[in-house]
């Protein structure tokens, strides 16, 4: 079944140019329904205010981490079976293992092109 | 082997009191006034451990004087306050500056992208690839911020170990800037062609176009 590309997709990031980023490239992608957050307790809220599809995190943000917020989702029964797809400039493989450790859907390393983030989200919601 | 085991009881006693006037614990910037004390106090017979123990604390005064004329010529705190303070100021720039070109262009684009409705599918499709390609190459802007950020951090770790250093050389620096003072300090001088490039201004340093033409028409 083909994705609908109206699926909620939250974005977080604390560099608003990043955001503006990734907001155009969803569109490019088909993507409509797009709201972003500006650190992971930002994201927390809106994610327990509203159903979200998809999130796309950045690690680096204060005061609560993109891994931080992946590990208070997946301990969330209600959000826990969110995908949820880490887009950092930390490319160490133990980054990479804590995410993994922590449950990250996948992980984008910055800097990204568009080829990259649609083959990493048809990966964890089917092709679209 | 402690000193009170091998020198004479009196020089014990003397240990004893500057210990009781500056504690356990001495500033770098006292040694030289504890072993002044110390040597100032020795006087009549002494023993031959008295006298290694004496040369020693002589030789170490003497070092001690010279690493610390040495270290306040370094200039520690004009390291700090002309080029430590200036460098994160610059950084700081240029990740705003980098924002701003980043958000004028992501502006640009979406003016570009916008038209693909109204132009022929091949033409917007090789607009929609051109645009895509730009915001790929807008995401340098995330990574040099990070990177800038490093060094800023950096630059602060330096900040904090030049702030202890002058906290303990304070004094012997002042001396320094006494016996050797500042010729910009001391009034005006004549520009020379190097004191003209000195890059970008900050904001608030530089004058504005407006300045600069105001500037160029009182000339008139």
């Amino acid at each position: 079944m083909a994705v609908d590309p109206n699926m909620p997709v939250l974005i977080v990031d604390d560099y608003k140019t990043m955001l503006r980023i990734i907001r155009n490239l969803l569109r490019q992608l088909g993507f409509t329904n797009i709201e972003d957050a500006t650190d992971g307790s930002q994201a927390l809220q809106k994610l327990r205010q509203a159903n979200f599809d998809l999130i796309i995190s950045d690690w680096n943000m204060e005061p609560m981490t993109g891994l931080q917020l992946l590990r208070e989702v997946r301990a969330d029964a209600k959000l826990k079976h969110i995908p949820f797809i880490m887009v950092t400039a930390e490319s160490k493989s133990e980054n990479v293992i804590a995410a993994k450790e922590a449950g990250v859907s996948n992980y984008i390393v910055k800097p990204f092109n568009a080829e990259t983030l649609k083959g990493k989200m048809v990966s964890v919601i089917g092709d679209f | 082997m402690s000193v009170k085991n091998t020198v004479d009881p009196d020089l014990s006693a003397r240990l004893d009191e500057l210990r009781d006037t500056y504690g356990d614990s001495v500033k770098v910037e006292d040694v030289a006034d504890v072993v002044g004390s110390l040597m100032s106090t020795m006087q009549g017979d002494v023993s031959s451990t008295d006298m290694e123990l004496y040369s020693e604390l002589e030789s170490l005064a003497s070092y001690i004087h010279s690493a610390k004329a040495e270290i306040a010529s370094l200039r520690p705190d004009e390291v700090k306050d002309k080029y430590l303070t200036s460098a994160s100021d610059e950084l700081d720039a240029i990740v705003e500056a980098t924002a701003d070109a980043t958000n004028n262009i992501m502006d640009a684009t979406e003016i570009i992208e916008a038209v693909m409705d109204e132009v022929e599918p091949e033409a917007a499709a090789k607009l929609m690839a051109g645009t895509t390609k730009i915001y790929e190459a807008c995401t340098f802007q995330d990574i040099t911020g990070q990177r800038i950020t490093k060094v800023v951090g950096a630059l602060q770790h330096i900040e904090e170990k030049v702030d202890a250093l002058i906290a303990a050389f304070g004094s012997e620096i002042d001396k320094f800037k006494e016996a050797n003072p500042d010729p910009e300090a001391e009034g005006p001088k004549e520009i020379t062609d190097d004191d003209l490039l000195d890059g970008p201004q900050l904001d608030g340093q530089g004058k504005s176009q407006q300045d600069i033409d105001a500037l160029l028409a009182s000339f008139d």
